[in-house]
């Protein structure tokens, strides 16, 4: 394996509060150095990152790769690949697979398809109950021992107070998060975007921001119950929000997620019934859009996540109340975040690394997230001024479920290594690949 | 003179200009009397092949239809599918893409779903018009209403018309609000809170609570259909409790300050949200707007096709 020695970037770790024009060195699959006058090791490759950042990988705590059981929409290898693409040196794989990841072989399995593609780490998040039903709880110890590195039912709440509860408790046993999608299902059902102004024009059944709050304030009580480590799931609403924040003031361990379009979009979106603006939860409103970018701005929501769901084409090319929910997220997270949040002057560059690289790893407990020596050669270089259209035919994602296609962008992975491997590099337009 | 067109397809009266509707309105008028002749037909839509698709029940819409694209001459195929067409198999745009390939000029489409009416339309190059699409648009339905209120009063602009009922789930209720207010009529909603849409104040209307304060303050009432089912779901305790609170009932229009004129968009459940002596009574119009109907869907069809406003001083077919 070839040392990589990046040259001249502005080098942003908020682990160690690092943002300094710098070189790093990466050997042996690790961080070796970080300075200036490091010398050129033999047969080192080069990389000139001037105007460039380098930050530890990003890692994505919230992603659906559909395999085992729905190849055709997405696979582990099309997935870490996608990833890697959108600057992504680790993503954390829900459970919801055919059949579900609720055992130890399952995750194994994972494990596996991620090792043989090589490219972005794939980490398990195992099911919370067996079968994803909410009943009876998965075994956890034998999940975290084959590789899982947080539960949670995602795409299902876990509707059972009782079920969450020993959720809880029995996850303290393995330093393991419980990750709930929060959703009140009796106030939910039936619909089909957020309840407003819109759903009443297009006369679609709407969910309200309620159905959210009521499961996030439920989810914080039990947290501070049992002592557990809850993660609450693509929060949405600016009620959410103010709940988190009030739960964080209490010193609970509640942590928290934002996706790129909850931060972008509105309920607007869907109007015309545009069913790649069809997701759960729902596209909010103004305010709760708001909400959230304050709350990634301070901190009271710890991490920015895709929610990266696949859909085929066929899925989506339907009537809005029977299309299914969720867009993909992997290759436009990045540049999403740096249009909206850091050129839309709601946070810095450190702060956008820290919500997708270093606070992600903390609250997953995942290695990476930092350059500090030693620590795993997990590094992206970003090119934070690089103008793009999103379009969706350039995706390495199998799918094309995505709201932003023609969309014009600043910001984009350049190069992401992987264990001290290059796993994408940006080919330059008409050019060859970059050294 | 240019007229306003209606363009390719009628999905609902939102995207419709004031000028639009009263275009329509205005083309309805002479329609009405091709009904009342012996040989009722005009040869306008001759050689024309239209699709009635309805994916839910109907009677009286799907009826309506039917007339007036008879009475013009076209050519008419009905196919009538229970349930959504997920159930069956066939995904929408499939059934689109058939119709498309079987060259047919227009297709009305009556659909569960919200939305569905303009999705057909954005898929095929057929005129599609909107027979009611879930909870969204039921524009023909709306225009009806209009046309008949224009008949009693001459006028809508300023005219109280309040909407009661399930406006929660109405395509009806929906299509009439735009299509008054764009009028310029004063528009009121009127029913149980578990049964109006979030942020409905924002559409342009009042809000009463009260069936009593509909009665007090508006010129003309439209009485919704209350699907049975709706009990069910939880929205309502009993049938019995609806017709005690918000039932419109000969004495509750005895306290009336002036004669209302009644609408109903059928079908009926007398003795719920609507008491037989009413719905039967001087001042109801449900069956002139049923009558109203035909003439109303012939004028879609014909400005659709293409037609323009003074067709009746043409004689012969319009191609």
């Amino acid at each position: 394996m070839r040392p990589i020695l990046i040259q001249g970037g502005r080098v942003i770790d908020p682990s160690r509060n690092t943002d300094e024009v710098t070189d790093l060195l990466l050997r042996d699959g690790k961080v070796e150095a970080l300075g200036r006058d490091l010398g050129t090791p033999d047969g080192a490759e080069l990389v000139d990152a001037a105007g460039k950042v380098v930050a530890p990988g990003l890692i994505d705590l919230h992603v659906h790769l559909r395999e085992p059981g729905q190849e055709d929409l997405e696979t582990v290898a099309s997935g870490a690949m996608a990833a890697a693409a959108g600057g992504f040196s680790a993503v954390c794989a829900m459970p919801n697979t055919d059949p579900v990841t609720d055992n130890q072989a399952a995750v194994g399995f994972i494990v596996s398809q991620a090792q043989r593609a090589g490219k972005a780490r794939v980490y398990p998040i195992g099911a919370i109950s067996l079968g994803q039903k909410g009943q009876q709880l998965a075994e956890f110890g034998e999940l975290v021992g084959a590789g899982a590195v947080a539960v949670s039912d995602d795409g299902k709440p876990v509707v059972s107070s009782h079920l969450m509860r020993t959720a809880l408790e029995y996850a303290r046993t393995f330093g393991i998060p419980v990750a709930d999608h929060c959703e009140d299902p009796t106030l939910a059902a039936g619909g089909a975007m957020h309840e407003g102004l819109v759903s009443t024009r297009l006369g679609l059944k709407g969910v309200p921001a309620a159905a959210e709050e009521i499961m996030v304030a439920r989810d914080i009580l039990l947290a501070e119950l049992t002592g557990g480590h809850v993660h609450l799931c693509h929060m949405s609403t600016r009620g959410s929000v103010e709940l988190i924040r009030r739960a964080r003031e209490k010193g609970l361990r509640v942590t928290s997620e934002a996706c790129p379009h909850h931060f972008t979009l509105t309920h607007e979106a869907c109007e015309g019934y545009d069913t790649n603006a069809k997701m759960n939860p729902p596209l909010r409103e103004p305010e709760d859009r708001e909400a959230i970018r304050e709350a990634l701005r301070d901190g009271t929501i710890d991490v920015i996540c895709t929610d990266h769901a696949p859909h085929h084409y066929d899925a989506k090319e339907r009537e809005f109340d029977d299309a299914p929910n969720g867009i993909i997220g992997l290759e436009t997270a990045l540049g999403l975040a740096i249009t909206e949040l850091v050129e839309g002057g709601v946070i810095d560059l450190p702060t956008l690394v820290a919500r997708m690289s270093t606070t992600p790893a903390r609250v997953f407990n995942l290695p990476g997230g930092t350059l500090a020596p030693g620590a795993p050669a997990d590094v992206v270089v970003i090119d934070p001024a690089a103008p793009w259209t999103v379009d969706a035919e350039t995706f390495y994602s199998k799918s094309r479920n995505t709201p932003f296609g023609g969309r014009e962008l600043r910001g984009r992975a350049d190069l992401t290594i992987v264990r001290g491997q290059a796993v994408f590099r940006r080919t330059p337009p008409g050019g060859r690949a970059s050294d | 003179m240019s007229a306003p067109s209606l363009g390719k397809d009628l999905v609902g009266l939102e995207p419709l200009s004031a000028d639009q509707i009263r275009l329509i309105l205005d083309t309805a008028e002479p329609f009405k009397e091709v009904s009342e002749r012996p040989i009722k037909k005009v040869p306008a839509l001759r050689g024309k092949t239209i699709v009635n698709l309805f994916f839910e029940p109907s009677t009286r819409t799907r009826i309506s239809f039917e007339f007036a694209e008879k009475r013009l001459s076209a050519d008419t195929v009905n196919v009538a599918t229970a349930g959504s067409s997920v159930s069956k198999g066939e995904t929408l745009v499939d059934t689109a893409r058939n119709l498309e390939a079987m060259r047919i000029d227009m297709v009305v489409i009556r659909h569960g779903s919200s939305g569905a009416a303009q999705f057909l339309g954005h898929r095929i190059r057929s005129n599609v018009i909107n027979a009611g699409d879930g909870k969204h648009e039921h524009p023909t339905q709306a225009l009806l209403d209009i046309l008949t209120l224009r008949d009693r009063f001459r006028k809508i602009e300023g005219l109280k018309v309040a909407i009661c009922g399930d406006i929660l789930h109405s395509r009806v209720a929906r299509s009439n609000i735009w299509g008054l207010t764009k009028l310029g009529a004063q528009v009121a909603v009127c029913g149980p809170a578990t049964l109006l849409p979030r942020n409905v104040h924002e559409l342009g209307v009042t809000v009463l609570p009260r069936i009593e304060d509909a009665i007090q303050w508006a010129d003309a009432l439209n009485v919704l259909r209350l699907q049975l089912e709706r009990m069910h779901a939880g929205f309502l305790p009993s049938l019995r409790e609806y017709n005690r609170v918000f039932g419109v009932t000969t004495e509750r229009l005895a306290k009336a300050p002036r004669d209302l004129l009644i609408l109903h968009p059928g079908p009926m459940n007398r003795g719920v949200e609507i008491d037989s002596d009413v719905a039967d009574g001087p001042h109801s119009v449900i069956l002139p707007q049923v009558t109203n109907g035909v003439a109303v869907r012939m004028a879609v069809l014909y400005l659709l096709a293409g037609g323009s406003p003074d067709w009746s001083q043409q004689t012969g077919g319009v191609d």
